[in-house]
Formats: structure tokens, sequence, C-alpha cells
């Protein structure tokens, strides 16, 4: 159960959104420019740095979701983003995300722990400032959503069919459009 | 030295958000909200929750600026390092050592919070709102702390510095930037 009275028709982050649509929006459109825009990275690959940094923490709700997006992202390749989470060295990925993964598992402990060896590799694999600085973000603000799924005990769904729906739905339309969505539908449902 | 050809002369997180000034808007738009916007926690408490968790990450640029803007907050530049030094015996309320207590666990992992942490909150008067702010501050620094520190950003050892921020901060809130002060690199 929640610690706080949330939602109980919106679980995982989407019921902290809707308890506090203030901070969710600005919340959203980080997760939009680093997961969603426009990017050298593809949004596959964004989103699996996302599950990568989210499973480390453990953040079940986070690691399903972000996983069931990057697949969708990959076209359904649901395999590859489990190898990611348990190996991702043994993963048919580029040497570039590995290197850019193994910056974000570091940022997951903490930043310090980056060193100037490891950004060479990225670099060396033809990773951009812009490339490592996003990583380094992406790392950081999923140890943000993580700490503030699991910090208020959000609601779980058990469902994976649950994940994989919505993976897709966010995969396409990104995660202000849908959140826009879910939190009007949420204000009118409470207003009734 | 930075690990990414950062903007030179700026300290810290604005050099991050003078790079990338897309991800810059947001970012600050939230730390604006959750400690500068009007709350039934103070400014100067919710500054408390984000210099103890940025103490906790070691962040050296993160705590010194947020513990300026608390003790500009507060007027007393000792109360952080007392909160920092034993937060059983600091000098403030209840209630907000059992936020900060929530919001160290958080720092930790979010699974840590435990129900008993959020009861005794409640028992001091936290309400549900003061609960939530408080784990998203804890989690938001646990990003800005990552951020800064994964970067190798520059950061300054100058409490003139900090506590100039701090001022400034705690009276414009964070929706714009604080520092352009090139000068400081030559101190």
């Amino acid at each position: 159960m929640p610690h706080i009275s949330l939602p109980a028709d919106l679980p995982g982050i989407r019921g902290a959104m809707a308890f506090r649509p203030e901070t969710a929006k600005p919340m959203n459109e980080i997760v939009e420019i680093l997961l969603h825009g426009p990017h050298s990275l593809t949004a596959g690959e964004r989103e699996l740095i996302a599950t990568y940094v989210s499973s480390r923490n453990c953040t079940e709700y986070c690691h399903n979701i972000h996983g069931a997006i990057a697949a969708a992202h990959l076209g359904g390749d649901e395999a590859l983003v489990q190898q990611v989470k348990t190996d991702f060295m043994q993963a048919q990925i580029s040497p570039k995300l590995k290197a850019l993964l193994v910056i974000a598992g570091r940022v997951q402990k903490d930043g310090k722990l980056v060193t100037t060896a490891d950004v060479e590799a990225a670099r060396k694999e033809g990773a951009t400032d812009l490339e490592i600085h996003d990583t380094v973000l992406i790392a950081a603000a999923f140890c943000m959503y993580n700490r503030y799924v699991d910090g208020l005990a959000t609601a779980l769904p058990a469902d994976p069919g649950f994940y994989r729906e919505r993976g897709k739905r966010v995969a396409r339309d990104g995660y202000v459009a849908v959140s826009k969505e879910y939190l009007a539908a949420h204000a009118a449902a409470a207003a009734r | 030295m930075p690990h990414i050809s950062l903007p030179e002369g700026m300290p810290g997180i604005s050099a991050g958000f003078g790079f990338r000034p897309e991800t810059a808007g947001p970012m600050r738009e939230l730390a604006n909200f959750l400690l500068h916007e009007p709350n039934s926690l103070s400014p100067g408490e919710r500054e408390l929750i984000a210099s103890h968790v940025s103490a906790r990450n070691h962040c050296h640029f993160c705590y010194s600026s947020h513990a300026a803007v608390a003790s500009a907050h507060l007027g007393d530049a000792t109360i952080v390092e007392k909160v920092e030094a034993d937060l059983s015996t600091a000098p403030i309320s209840s209630k907000l050592k059992a936020l900060l207590t929530i919001a160290g666990k958080v720092q930790l992992d979010g699974k840590l919070v435990t129900s008993a942490d959020v009861e005794a909150a409640r028992k001091e008067g936290a309400t549900d709102l003061e609960i939530h702010d408080t784990v998203l501050i804890a989690a938001a620094f646990s990003m800005y702390n990552r951020y800064v520190d994964g970067l190798g950003t520059w950061q300054p050892d100058n409490p003139e510095m900090y506590a100039q921020m701090g001022e400034q901060l705690a009276k414009n809130g964070y929706t714009r930037p604080t520092i352009e002060t090139p000068d400081l690199q030559a101190k």
C-alpha cells in the first residue's frame, strides 16, 4: 500500500504524478527530452539506459515499464532487453552503447565513480559530448524517478500485459502527450 | 577537469545547464517548485532537506550551495552543520526531524522508507503533501547530485561564492541563471 493517499486508479509513477501535477509537468518534460525527443542515440538505446539503471536500483515498476518501452522501440525484442538487464556486455548492442551503459552504471551508484578512462572509452566508440552528457543525465534522472516510485511505495501491477500495452503507447506518443491524457482523465473523474 | 566540454567558468550544475539548456529548463522549474514556491514547509526547511541529501551524497557543490540557501532563509549560518553533526539534537522541529529521516532513507533507496517512518512524521503533524514533497526533494537531489558529480563539473572551494549564491537563490529562486561570473574563476 502506498505511504500516502495516492489515486487508486493509477499505479506506479502515474499515481504520484496525479497527486502532484505541479511537479509532474517538469518531470515529464525532462524524460520526454531525454528519452523520446529527436536524438543521435535512438529512442530504443536511451530506453535501454533507463531500463538498466532502474533494474540496478531494483525498482520493479520502472524497469518493467521502460523495458517494455525499449522493446516496443526495438521491434518487440524482449529478450534483448532482458539480456541488457542481466549482462549487457553479452547483449547484441553496439560497443558505443556498452561504453555508455558502463558510465550509466557508475552514475547509478555515485557520479564521482565516472572516470576519464570510462569517458575516453565511450569517445573511442564514437560517443559525442552530448551523448555522454545525456547518458549521465538519464542515469541521474532515473535515480530520481526510481526513488520517487519506491519512496512512496506506489502500486505495482503484476500483469506483464499491462507493461507491454503501455510500453507501446508511450513509445508511440511520448511521455508528455500520454501524461496530459491520464492527468486530465483523472482530474475529470475526481471532479465528478 | 570536466569529462566533456562544458562552458568555462561556470561552477557545478550551472555548467551542465549551460551545456544543455533544453533539460535545464524543466530541471530548474522542478527545483523552483520543490524548494522556492509557497508550501506549508518553509523554504528554509525544504533547503535543509536538499542540503541533507547532498551532504549524504558527498556532493560538494550541491551541499555548499543549498546549505548557503538554507542559512540565508533561516538567518542562521550554523544550523546546517548542526543538522549534519547530529540530527537528534539539532534545533529544528520534531516534524522536520521525522521528514529528514525519511529523506535520508530515500537518499539510499526509496524502498527503505517504512510505514513506521511515515507514521512518525504524521504524528508530528506532517501532511501527505509534505511527505510527498520530502520524498521527491530527496529523490530529485539524488539526480542533481549525480548530474553535478557525473560530469566532473568544476566545484570550487570558495565559501564567499556559495554565500553569495545562497543569498541570490533564497531571494530569486531557481528559474533563471544565478551565476554568470567568469571572474570567480580567478579566485
